[in-house]
């Protein structure tokens, strides 16, 4: 899918909130793709962490939306502690959630799941679960 | 007028429909309910003082007792950035309070049959899942009228132990103020409730001499003796009542019985 | 010294299995392990924004609680207790920023400053009570199960928390000698199980906790070993699903470490709550003629 870059679709804003929330600086990446490579959840992705750092780099915040990335990533930093340049990735992709559920949207709905699934469950993939992808 | 030693007004003492009776010489203080300043008599509760102030509870005012749960307030105090809690019928009104009644806060209630509820703590993570939202922030304890450790109860439902929670949440009096309050948008007092539905049903121990006691009464034993008070009149129940056995005051323990024991 | 022992929510319901090995073996070893009178859920993930303290509470007013026990260590057995509850301490710890607002907030409780040591009941038998005393107490060695070492995610990462240097399993690999079964280590003894998208994303979660099985299997595990409840979900509970839509071809034997200590210590079916895992747990043992007693009746 090609993706058009021009001074309107850069979010400056989007890419500053991002290096806030996240403490990391995105434009040490120099695209190796270690990240995808050590992300146990890589496969299951529509688009590469590595591209989603190119993006964030870029200040394309309306294509990051349109990506899964950030929703399939399990937080088990593979990523941060094998990027050769230091960066923490889980940190930013959790920035990224955050900048969704902070607008008071769920990625996950409590409510809608089915009782026979919650009772299964152990109560730590509730808690995480409702943690990273509920606002 | 030399008792006085601020220059806040001498109150006329009012005695009419739902106002307060003031003591002679009472003094007022000012107090703020949702923004807007009144002079109110010190000593009332918030209640009281709201409705010397004008206000009319058509909600948020029950038993009048603090048990109901209905009135609960927010306030702070001047130059704090506190909040404090309470309920209006409780609560003695202090000078230059903020307030405002919380009388309803919406809160999810979820639908259940408890005959058929299966009494694990399963059965209440199933209905609310949003349980495993807490951040234990713990902002519901502080909020807590009732000193109740909400927080401490909404743990004990997670890890599983229903007597526990059912126990600590029992000094609930369903006011909402916790679930007002909540970082994670639990409805922590219905969840209680539910808790202690299922503990009273199916864990607690029965009182077996309440069983005995109340299928007495089902199987009518009482019904004559009722029957015959609703037939008698003012004069004959005035005799009857002087006349009845009393307990000694201060018998010890189990030392008293009455003579007529039929209907123990 | 006093330890205090922080369960975690599931460990009291869905992996009693883990604790209740624990604690008898604790109880066997003659070491003296008090839960927490007082706790709460300890947040399970680890809040990973700069500006996002909320999510730091939970674990840390269980450290305060344990201090206010006065216990210079807290052990944990779930994996995702101890990460949390560890991360959470280094912050209080080493950030006096972050420390500040957050005691500020929680001004109801006394202020802390990492006062507490967060420890991994591993550590915790290698260092407190050592893999040499448990060999000597050994009464029924697991002898030739060859079981696969996981650590998973949170023993391991972030590198300030992990459990041992990186990409070491020497810890596990000692236990396990130490109670006589056979250490198997496989590539992805650090993979991620899939996690919490279990509930979000079943589908891409049981495709990667079926690759990790794959992965032992080919490895010549004829168990795993694991420490944390939401892995043996992913890993052991999912099994049946995975078998039906071919992802994995046989099952394989999950058991929690605390278990296996139980049984080498020669402790009985109380204690090692083999009936809790999966059907084939038990089964392995009984062929293998190992854990006689504790797998004993157990259909
Ligand atoms: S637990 Fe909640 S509803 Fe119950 S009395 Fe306390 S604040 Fe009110
Ligand atoms: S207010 Fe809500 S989130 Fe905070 S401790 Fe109470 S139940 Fe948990
Ligand atoms: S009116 Fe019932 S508690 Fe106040």
């Amino acid at each position: 899918m090609p993706i058009n870059i021009s001074d309107k679709t850069i979010k400056r804003e989007f890419i500053d909130k991002v290096a806030y929330l996240s403490g990391q600086d995105i434009y040490k990446c120099f695209q190796c793709g270690t990240c995808g490579g050590a992300c146990p959840m890589s496969g299951e992705m529509d688009v590469m962490p590595r591209r989603i750092v190119r993006m964030t780099q870029l200040g394309l915040e309306e294509a990051i939306a349109q990506t899964k990335t950030c929703w399939t990533c399990a937080s088990c930093h593979s990523c941060t502690v094998n990027c050769p340049r230091g960066i923490d990735l889980a940190r930013v992709m959790e920035a990224i959630r955050l900048l969704t559920l902070r607008k008071n949207e769920n990625m996950v709905e409590p409510s809608k799941l089915p009782g026979e699934t919650v009772k299964e469950m152990p109560q730590i993939a509730m808690v995480s679960c409702f943690r990273k992808l509920t606002s | 007028m030399s008792q006085h030693d601020c220059d806040c007004a001498t109150v006329q003492q009012v005695a009419t429909g739902d106002r307060a009776i003031l003591p002679k010489g009472a003094k007022t203080i000012p107090i703020y309910v949702m923004g807007k300043r009144y002079e109110v008599p010190e000593t009332l509760t918030i209640m009281k003082a709201m409705e010397y102030a004008g206000f009319k509870f058509l909600r948020g005012a029950g038993c009048r007792g603090g048990i109901c749960g209905a009135c609960p307030t927010v306030y702070r105090k001047e130059g704090d950035y506190k909040l404090h809690f309470g309920l209006a019928c409780q609560t003695v009104v202090e000078p230059n309070m903020y307030l405002a009644q919380i009388p309803f806060y919406p809160a999810n209630r979820a639908s259940y049959d408890i005959e058929a509820i299966e009494p694990v703590a399963e059965s209440v993570h199933a209905l609310y899942p949003e349980l495993f939202r807490c951040v234990a922030c713990n902002n519901c304890t502080k909020a807590c009228p009732m000193g109740v450790q909400v927080l401490d109860y909404i743990s004990a439902i997670k890890q599983g132990d229903i007597a526990r929670a059912a126990h600590l949440s029992f000094d609930c009096i369903q006011c909402g103020l916790c679930a007002s309050r909540c970082m994670g948008e639990l409805p922590q007092y219905h969840i209680a409730q539910l808790v202690r539905r299922i503990y009273g049903k199916y864990i607690q121990p029965k009182a077996e001499h309440l069983r005995k006691r109340v299928q007495e009464i089902e199987s009518g034993k009482y019904d004559a003796m009722l029957e015959n008070l609703q037939k008698m009149d003012k004069a004959q129940l005035e005799k009857l009542y002087k006349e009845r056995e009393r307990e000694p005051d201060m018998a010890p323990l189990g030392t008293w019985m009455p003579k007529d024991t039929q209907y123990l | 010294m006093k330890v205090t022992y922080y369960p975690g929510c599931t460990l009291k319901t869905k992996a009693k299995n883990l604790e209740d090995a624990a604690v008898a073996s604790m109880a066997a070893l003659g070491v003296d392990f008090q839960e927490l009178s007082r706790w709460n859920c300890c947040g399970a993930v680890h809040s990973l924004a700069d500006d996002d303290l909320i999510h730091h509470v939970a674990p840390v007013r269980d450290l305060v609680r344990a201090m206010e026990q006065g216990s210079d260590k807290v052990v944990t057995l779930c994996s995702m207790c101890y990460n949390s509850l560890a991360r959470a301490n280094l912050i209080m710890r080493d950030d006096p920023v972050k420390r500040k607002t957050i005691n500020d907030f929680m001004d109801e409780e006394k202020d802390y400053s990492g006062e507490v040591e967060v420890v991994h009941f591993l550590n915790f038998l290698r260092d407190e009570v050592g893999f040499d005393t448990i060999r000597a107490k050994v009464k029924y060695p697991l002898n030739g199960l060859k079981a696969a070492i996981y650590y998973g995610c949170t023993l391991a990462r972030p590198r300030n928390v992990a459990i041992e240097p990186p990409g070491g399993t020497q810890l596990m690999t000692d236990f396990l000698e130490a109670i006589g079964a056979t250490p198997i280590h496989f590539a992805d003894a650090f993979t991620c199980c899939g996690s919490y998208q279990i509930l979000a994303n079943p589908e891409n979660a049981v495709n990667v906790a079926a690759g990790i099985l794959d992965c032992a299997a080919k490895a010549g595990a004829e168990a795993l070993v694991l420490s944390c409840p939401l892995c043996e979900f992913n890993l052991a509970k999912k099994q049946g699903e995975m078998i039906q839509s071919g992802k994995i071809s046989n099952n394989l034997p999950i058991f929690y470490f605390t278990q296996l200590l139980a049984a080498a210590l020669g402790l009985g079916k109380e204690a090692c709550r083999f009936d809790l895992n999966e059907k084939c747990s038990a089964e392995i043992l009984k062929a293998k003629n190992l854990a006689v007693e504790a797998v004993a009746g157990i259909a």
